[in-house]
């Protein structure tokens, strides 16, 4: 049982919307969504700052917790999924989500939204065939032991996808690598007193 | 899965007819390669933190993690989606949240049963309040066809959108486990579009019901002492009341102030058309779901006064006429407007079989 996660390394990434690419070619998904996005913060500065986002996968997911029909379920993997069949499209997962991950097809009069859309880390969703769970879904890269097309495609490798576990360990060897104080996020204040660098070489 | 190290696709070229000069480019290749690779191994082994900090962007500042976390986007943020209009992140997402599940979601639960639960108690301790004197016979008339049409309209919606949106909030603890998927499945959408598209026409009427009745609900001096004898139950004597009393204006007056917002919210949800931000939706539905649970739970004191709760008062809104002594015993002040303006079953049938249940235009005292 693995708790399945995303993270994005802002420090790599590049702002190539590779992720955003390889997700639409991956999960055919629908005209006018786009599952991940890439923000930039600061654009055109020297600080300029990007970060890939999409459905965090969370562990006490907001999503799932205002849904009127309930219709979220976490795998055994972590990963959270919806069903379509269920879905009213009333809005409230995006009202509550962090990262405004889901989508809808439509924003109409009398909340006419169509059925919400979102990442699912690759692993489809509920379907009695596996025709049908493309055409709703996407693909189910999961079931056949591959993971996220998103992360996997990075060209910086600054998206990481994967166990939790396996995430915080490759993350801590490029702050080790760093080797310096702000090594995890650059000019962070706390650098000296949560020193990641630190840690990660003396605790391992 | 290989996250740390991306393979680099090889350079053999396929073609049979200069072998000779592919193998020569094959080993230029993997000699740039292992040179590159050499050179990696000395830039790690000469890896000085300090040297690289100075030559490293300068990289977000707290103040700017500090902006993202309260949701603004500065005018150099950028977002890859289409027409994105979303922060980073949705700050106050996990408030709504709260503010929905922990607090919107238990206690509307507890003001709707709380209140039913009151009122089936004080219907088994104080009971159904009887006209005192015996019925006379003779009838006024109260309530036009118009009005009573518009009444029972207004509350047919008004329980479908109350028994829906209740579906919507509390649906799932109860009817999926019960029904199954298949079930809910449908039993929830048809929840939604009732809801949405009811809604608005509830609004409609609402308003058009609530200018038709103001005249008679405007607040008088009487109203307080009424409310002061608790609407007659406390020194159990009579107390004035004009064609309204002080407890039916303070639901119109509810209506007119809460019902309305919970109309304005509901539309502000129902119309993401015009691009309302999510902080937007999430005010207006905290303040639609408090307002109409609210509202749930105070129409239910209402329905228990018309229907089981005192003798004669529903005849009004149904045949439109009430008995005289009901009208003395209830609205003395309007029957002393009225009195002389009653008539007996015959002309009443007369009447509605003649087709006109017109309002004789008395002018009624609030
Ligand atoms: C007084 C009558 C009404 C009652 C009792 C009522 C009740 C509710 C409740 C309890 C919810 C669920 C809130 C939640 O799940 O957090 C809700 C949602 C909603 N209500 Fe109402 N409501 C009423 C009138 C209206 C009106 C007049 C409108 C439209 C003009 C409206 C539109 C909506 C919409 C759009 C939602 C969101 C649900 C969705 O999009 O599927 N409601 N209502
Ligand atoms: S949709 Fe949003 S709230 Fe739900 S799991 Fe994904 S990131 Fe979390
Ligand atoms: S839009 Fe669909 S998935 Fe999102 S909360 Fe509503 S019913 Fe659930």
């Amino acid at each position: 049982m693995a708790q399945m996660k995303f993270m994005c390394d802002a420090e790599r990434c590049i702002e190539c919307n590779g992720c955003v690419t390889a997700c639409k070619n991956a999960n055919d998904v629908e005209w006018g969504i786009q599952r991940r996005r890439v923000v930039t913060l600061n654009d055109g500065e020297a600080s300029e700052m990007s970060i890939s986002v999409a459905c965090m996968h969370c562990d006490d997911a907001p999503c799932m917790a205002v849904c009127p029909t309930d219709c979220f379920y976490k795998t055994d993997d972590g990963i959270v999924l919806h069903d379509k069949d269920l879905c009213i499209g009333c809005g409230y997962c995006l009202y509550a989500c962090p990262f405004g991950a889901p989508q809808f097809p439509q924003q109409d009069a009398f909340g006419e939204r169509g059925k919400m859309d979102k990442c699912t880390f690759c692993a489809g969703g509920p379907a009695e065939s596996k025709e049908e769970e493309y055409q709703k879904y996407g693909s189910n890269r999961i079931a056949e032991g591959k993971l996220p097309l998103c992360a996997e495609m990075c060209s910086t490798k600054a998206l990481l996808a994967g166990d939790a576990q396996d995430v915080a360990d490759i993350f801590r060897q490029r702050v080790v690598h760093r080797g310096h104080k702000d090594g995890a996020w650059s000019n962070n204040p706390q650098a000296s007193a949560d020193n990641l660098a630190y840690d990660a070489a003396h605790k391992g | 899965m290989n996250l740390l190290t991306a393979q680099a696709p090889g350079g053999v070229p396929r073609s049979g007819k200069g072998l000779a000069l592919g193998i020569l480019r094959f080993m230029l290749v993997a000699l740039a390669l292992v040179l590159s690779l050499g050179f990696t191994q000395v830039a790690v082994a000469q890896a000085d933190p300090d040297r690289e900090m100075t030559t490293a962007a300068p990289g977000i500042t707290a103040d700017q993690w500090r902006q993202v976390r309260s949701g603004e986007t500065g005018p150099n943020y950028r977002d890859s989606r289409a027409d994105s209009n979303y922060s980073l992140i949705n700050a106050s997402g996990e408030t709504w949240r709260q503010i929905r599940n922990r607090w919107v979601s238990p206690f509307g639960l507890i003001a709707v049963f709380g209140m039913a639960a009151l009122i089936a108690l004080f219907y088994f301790i104080v009971g159904r309040k009887e006209l005192e004197a015996p019925r006379t016979g003779r009838l006024l008339l109260r309530w036009t066809l118009m009005k009573r049409a518009l009444h029972w309209t207004v509350a047919t919606l008004f329980i479908i959108l109350a028994i829906t949106g209740m579906t919507l909030l509390f649906g799932k603890f109860v009817f999926r486990p019960l029904f199954g998927d298949g079930v809910w499945a449908w039993m929830i959408a048809a929840t939604k579009v009732l809801h949405n598209y009811l809604g608005p026409i509830f609004g409609i009427l609402l308003v058009i019901l609530l200018v038709s009745v103001i005249k008679e609900n405007i607040p008088k001096k009487h109203d307080l002492v009424w409310f002061k004898k608790g609407g007659g139950m406390i020194g159990k004597q009579h107390v004035d009341a004009g064609f309204a009393n002080g407890g039916e204006k303070a639901w119109y007056w509810l209506l007119a102030t809460v019902g309305i917002l919970v109309v304005a919210s509901g539309f502000v949800l129902d119309f993401p058309n015009f691009d309302q931000s999510r902080d937007t939706m999430q005010w207006a539905n905290i303040i639609h779901a408090v307002g109409a649970l609210g509202l749930t739970a105070v129409s239910l004191g209402h329905i228990y006064i018309g229907t089981l709760g005192t003798e004669g008062a529903l005849e009004g809104m149904t045949t439109g006429y009430v008995d005289e002594t009901w009208a003395k015993e209830h609205h003395n002040l309007w029957y002393e407007e009225v009195k002389d303006q009653t008539l007996s079953e015959q002309e009443v049938a007369a009447r509605k079989s003649s087709g006109g249940s017109a309002d004789p235009s008395a002018t009624r005292t609030s």
